[in-house]
């Protein structure tokens, strides 16, 4: 347990020391993070030991979480749209550079085999250290993070036949033994013994499983879980899924992370995203800092210092070969060159399947475990140096393209509105579909789960969740929106919302719902600018219902009730400036009432001077 | 007079503080239950300005007189009677290539002015003649192939304050949309003889009565 406690510090401590630093010196997070495994690692402090194998296993859990959050943000009509290049672009990225790095193995003497599995398994890229930056720069909605996106995808489906594959090419005469192979599966049951087809019947009925659990039934254990307004259930619910789904998928040989991909992609639709968003990000946020910190820490600098020379070689090949490949198919698909660049140099590293797919092909004597421990340097040297490439590419490349070049791509992962209503109610619910008629998108947060789903059959877009949650207002995107409606029926909860919004999102305005003239002047001291009492209007439009009906021409009750609201509206402002001053305010409040008492009961002429002055000469016309 | 066919007439009234107006609420009560006549306040129909742009224009290519009843603000017509105007009379609708809708029919101003008609003249208060200011309406009606009839008006509103006389140009009033009804053939060029349609009535009461 202090051995654990003592570990734990000492990760935390790193993170929390150099990722603030890197960031302040414009290198990212992620070079944080692996710096701080460096110093943290066995070559440097020896804090932690060699025991980062493990460490690096359990954190991989983070790329799992990262792909389920990147799911989440992807419904299924913008992935069917990806197909294209994810099948086009992936399929030949992994071709093309298993191709090439097979005929320079092979050319320098290894056997077909040796050269094949290194190939296919150095064609994989970094998911995590490419999608964590990219995030990062805020470049996913471009082209090139589109396009990095697709091949990336296309890399972890390609995993599976990778695994399938690489018994095959086992070399027994040549004498070496691996590790035993017993447990690369931490389910302790595998369907690997099952004969082909039914090990297909099998992975198709969890997927289907997957998806029909995630259509229709979660969001009814969600709601149920929502209703009771424990949060940390809801948390755990979350997590719950994630590694479950996880596990589902490691039993039938899939990777984990493919499996909450598409988790992911089906809970995208459901009004429970950005909760489920905002609770799995900081575990991801954390497992996957845990992840680059054991990148770093496992980086063998014994073995660099024995064969210097070879070992830099073979990381500005493996670099160079894959940017070039990247850069002739960014060429093919007709990518802007700005993009091109930003793509070839993102994705040209060695990723973390290859620490997995390494080992497993020591365990099946495909390659001798000398070589993979080298190659597996090879990865995390070029992995690390990811982010300094792309650091160079946007520094000394990009400034070159003109800013036309730049231009954003149209929102393919992401929908960001420029609206965000707060509380979808009987009041949120009007704005909403006045905005939605004229063509306004909106986000709607409300924490009501029965009338989430009621509103959901009408077909909006709401999503459950407490909007004066900081954490729950970034992910509905509340940096980019222009307006806020805060709408919420909860007094305490609008004040509550007002100030948060305020404060960490100045430049974003608000209108609000009030209740009665104090909650006007609350909402006035939080600085809100557009306010509305919720039944001001509607009282008046009644009043002037009646007026009419009392004899009252149509147009001189509306006049007179709009004359009416100017009068109270000039008041409630005029009254703010004595509020706080308890005294005063009173005071002024009892002269403002007597001045509309003296306008109510002066004699009927001039009652209409106050009110409403003439077009024209008395009795003219 | 030709008994079997009737012209039928819109009146398209306009008066914001109609509960302080003496003669236009006579005038307006002398003829808005007539049978024939289609009588539209727009200050109480539409409070809010808000014009059902596809409702008037049916009214309208349902009608063969449009009359434009209204005082005479600022020489002109109240607000909500420009917004009409602005938004009814459309292109393609009113004027313009297809703007056909209207072509043939006729328009008559009916208003109540506050000057008496020697101001209206030009060593009067006003210098220009009645007729002058309502150029606007006499050309907009020219761009829909509209007749424009001469205008009907009521002077001296700010004097004319006694029943009688009240009576005396409501009846008039009545008069005047009745026989502008019962109007086969509408000879304009006879008609523009006269400034007001208020003496080509009397004239023609005068001729049937010798």
């Amino acid at each position: 347990m202090d051995s654990f406690l003592f570990q734990a510090f000492i990760y935390l401590l790193a993170a929390v020391v150099s990722v603030p630093l890197a960031k302040r010196l414009g290198l990212g997070s992620v070079l944080g993070y692996l710096f701080a495994g460096i110093i943290i690692g066995p070559y440097v402090f020896n804090f932690v030991g060699m025991g980062s194998e493990d460490v690096l296993h359990f954190a991989e859990f983070g790329v799992v979480m990262m792909l389920f959050l990147i799911g989440l943000e992807l419904r299924p009509e913008l992935l069917w749209r990806l197909r294209g290049p994810i099948l086009g672009l992936g399929g030949l990225q992994v071709g093309v550079t298993t191709l090439v790095i097979f005929l320079i193995g092979y050319l320098f003497g290894f056997t077909w085999k040796i050269s094949l599995a290194i190939g296919l398994i150095l064609a994989l890229s970094s998911t995590a250290i490419v999608l964590q930056t990219l995030n990062e720069k805020g470049l996913m909605k471009t082209e090139a993070g589109q396009s990095s996106f697709s091949v990336l995808l296309f890399q972890d489906m390609a995993v599976i036949p990778i695994l399938a594959l690489l018994p095959l090419l086992a070399a027994p005469i040549l004498g070496f033994t691996g590790h035993s192979t017993e447990d690369d599966h931490p389910a302790g049951f595998t369907i690997e013994a099952l004969p082909g087809w039914q090990e297909a019947i099998i992975v198709a009925l969890v997927i289907a499983t997957i998806i029909i659990i995630g259509r229709f039934l979660v969001r009814y254990v969600f709601r149920f879980i929502a209703e009771t307004r424990l949060r940390e259930v809801f948390t755990a619910f979350a997590l719950f899924l994630v590694i479950g789904i996880a596990l589902a998928m490691q039993i039938i040989g899939l990777s984990a992370a493919l499996g909450t991909f598409l988790a992911g992609v089906v809970l995208a639709d459901s009004e429970y995203r950005h909760e489920l968003e905002t609770d799995i990000e900081p575990f991801k946020g954390l497992l996957l800092g845990l992840f680059f910190i054991s990148v770093g820490a496992s980086i063998d600098f014994n073995l660099l210092r024995e064969e210097p020379y070879l070992i830099l070689g073979l990381v500005t090949a493996l670099i160079v070969i894959k940017l070039v490949i990247l850069f002739i198919l960014g060429v093919v698909f007709k990518m802007r060159r700005s993009q091109n660049y930003l793509f070839a140099f993102s994705l040209a590293q060695g990723g973390e399947f290859a620490f997995v797919l390494f080992s497993f092909a020591t365990q099946n004597s495909v390659i001798p475990i000398p070589m993979a421990d080298t190659l597996i340097l090879v990865v995390a040297l070029s992995m690390s140096l990811t982010p300094i490439l792309m650091i160079l590419n946007e520094k000394l490349l990009q400034p070159r393209f003109s800013t036309l070049d730049q231009r954003p791509e149209s929102d393919t992962i992401d929908e960001k509105n420029p609206v965000i209503i707060a509380g979808f109610g009987r009041f949120g619910q009007i704005v909403g579909r006045l905005l939605h008629a004229n063509n306004i998108g909106t986000t709607v947060l409300d924490s009501k789960p029965s009338q989430i789903e009621m509103v959901r059959r009408f077909g909006y877009k709401v999503f459950y969740g407490d909007a004066s949650r900081l954490d729950l207002l970034h992910s509905a995107g509340a940096e980019e929106a222009k307006l806020f409606v805060l709408a919420v029926d909860d007094k305490d909860k609008a004040l509550e919302i007002a100030e948060t919004v305020r404060k960490h999102f100045p430049n974003l305005q608000i209108v609000a719902r009030s209740f009665d003239r104090r909650h006007t002047h609350e909402l006035m001291n939080l600085g809100v600018k557009v306010i509305h009492r919720e039944t001001f209007n509607s009282a008046l439009e009644l009043g002037a219902s009646a007026l009419k009906l009392l004899g009252f021409r149509s147009y001189q009750a509306h006049r007179a009730a709009l004359i009416f609201k100017h009068h109270d509206e000039k008041n409630l402002v005029d009254l703010h400036e004595h509020w706080g001053d308890e005294e005063a305010f009173l005071i002024e409040t009892r002269l403002k009432n007597q001045d509309l008492l003296e306008l109510l009961s002066s004699d009927e002429e001039d009652k209409e001077e106050n009110m409403d002055h003439s077009w024209e000469r008395p009795g003219t016309s | 007079m030709a008994a079997n066919y009737k012209n039928k007439i819109l009146v398209i009234f306009a008066h914001p503080a109609l509960q302080r107006s003496k003669i236009n609420i006579e005038l307006r009560q002398a003829i808005k239950d007539t049978d024939g006549i289609t009588f539209r306040d727009l200050y109480e129909i539409y409070p809010d300005f808000l014009i059902d742009v596809i409702e008037e224009q049916r009214l309208l290519v349902e009608h063969d007189i449009v009359v434009l009843q209204h005082p005479f603000y600022w020489y002109s017509c109240p607000a909500i009677l420009k917004e009409w105007i602005d938004l009814v009379l459309e292109y393609g609708f009113a004027y313009g290539h297809e703007g056909t809708a209207l072509m043939g029919k006729s328009l008559m101003t009916a208003i109540t002015a506050g000057g008496s008609e020697d101001s209206y003249k030009e060593d009067g208060v006003h210098y220009y003649h009645v007729r002058d200011f309502l150029r606007t309406f006499e050309r907009t009606a020219a761009l829909c192939g509209m007749n424009y009839l001469p205008p009907f008006v009521v002077h001296h509103t700010s004097e004319l304050m006694n029943p009688k006389d009240i009576a005396v140009y409501s009846d008039l009033y009545k008069r005047v949309i009745m026989s502008l009804m019962d109007l086969k053939d509408i000879d304009i060029n006879t008609m523009n003889k006269f400034d007001y349609m208020n003496d080509f009535i009397l004239d023609q009461f005068e001729s049937w009565s010798v």
